[in-house]
């Protein structure tokens, strides 16, 4: 029994390894991103569009309405990276059914990637929304007092997303190899299904905290409410 | 009790207890959030989807805690650096 796909081991030449973690990565980025090139080379806008764009636009549309009711203005200014995410997360998560595939979400240098980036995009849209100066001050706020809480937050919030992420998706990999061993079955069936709506709810969970964050980062700023003399 | 007797008597004991207690909490915790979750649907069945989404949010959070618990559970179950060195110190001698 391994803990995470990056023990397996494929090939191996000198210090470089070819582990499963980075095949099936690459594996689902191909499929993801060759599957969206073939199905949006034929897009149509008539009335008559095949079931593949339909999936397209409902998935699209679906994560546009979703970041739209957290409370950020503009979606589609952040479908490309959240809906990157989602659609990354879920599709490792619903891949579990063919054997053989490990999910590489359940590798903690995934996740700890994905938060990274995280990490790195709040920031980013925070700064092209309100400045330098405006983002900077958000970290002064209620008062200067709170600045070490702040920065320890940020810090310790992207960590959070790695280790939920890569324990949910380890714990569900665990259980089923645990379960194989007593009663081999069944029983690891219905756990596969549980994983698997386990994997589509931190992979809307991952999505969703990372669109909380870049719109508190983002946020408006309102105007002060004068206090009364 | 040699020392490694006792890192894996410690270590197997451990995870069990951090499972189990760590567990606990976000059981509780968990519990009280369904539980208001459906009353408040009960009386605002026209605000279902937000709170549904907040109720998906805050279990998620919760059941982070249980998680890290988990992951440390692991990590001394499969994955503990003492009981390794005590057996590179073993092998070494």
């Amino acid at each position: 029994m391994h803990l995470s796909p990056d023990e397996v081991i494929f090939w191996q030449l000198g210090l470089f390894k070819l582990n499963a973690t980075i095949v099936y990565t690459w594996a689902l980025m191909l499929v993801l991103v060759l599957g969206s090139r073939l199905i949006t080379a034929r897009l149509s806008r008539d009335h008559q569009r095949s079931s593949w764009q339909n999936l397209l636009e409902i998935i699209v549309s679906g994560i546009e309405q979703q970041i739209g009711e957290i409370g950020l203005a503009q979606p589609q200014r952040y479908l490309g990276f959240l809906g990157t995410l989602f659609l990354f997360v879920a599709a490792a998560s619903l891949c579990t059914v063919i054997p053989g595939f490990e999910p590489p979400t359940g590798s903690l240098s995934t996740t700890v990637a994905l938060a990274a980036c995280v990490l790195v995009a709040v920031p980013m849209y925070g700064i092209r929304d309100q400045g330098l100066r405006g983002y900077l001050a958000t970290y002064l706020e209620p008062t200067w007092i709170m600045l070490p809480f702040n920065l320890i937050s940020e810090v310790s919030r992207t960590l959070a997303l790695a280790v939920r992420l890569f324990g949910n998706m380890m714990s569900g990999a665990m259980i089923i190899g645990i379960l194989l061993a007593i009663t081999p079955f069944l029983f690891p069936i219905v756990m596969t299904l549980l994983g698997l709506l386990t994997g589509m709810v931190q992979a809307y969970i991952f999505s969703i905290l990372a669109a909380v964050y870049i719109a508190a980062a983002t946020r408006t700023r309102k105007p002060r409410p004068q206090s009364p003399a | 009790m040699d020392s490694l007797t006792l890192i894996a008597l410690v270590s197997i004991v451990m995870a069990g207890l951090t499972t189990g207690f760590g567990t606990m909490g976000p059981a509780l915790a968990e519990g009280r959030a369904v539980a208001t979750a459906l009353t408040s649907l009960a009386q605002q069945p026209d605000a279902s989807a937000t709170i549904t989404r907040t109720l998906f949010v805050g279990l998620a959070m919760i059941e982070s805690t249980a998680i890290y618990c988990f992951v440390v559970s692991m990590i001394l179950l499969f994955a503990n650096p003492f009981w390794n060195a005590a057996i590179a110190q073993a092998a070494g001698q």
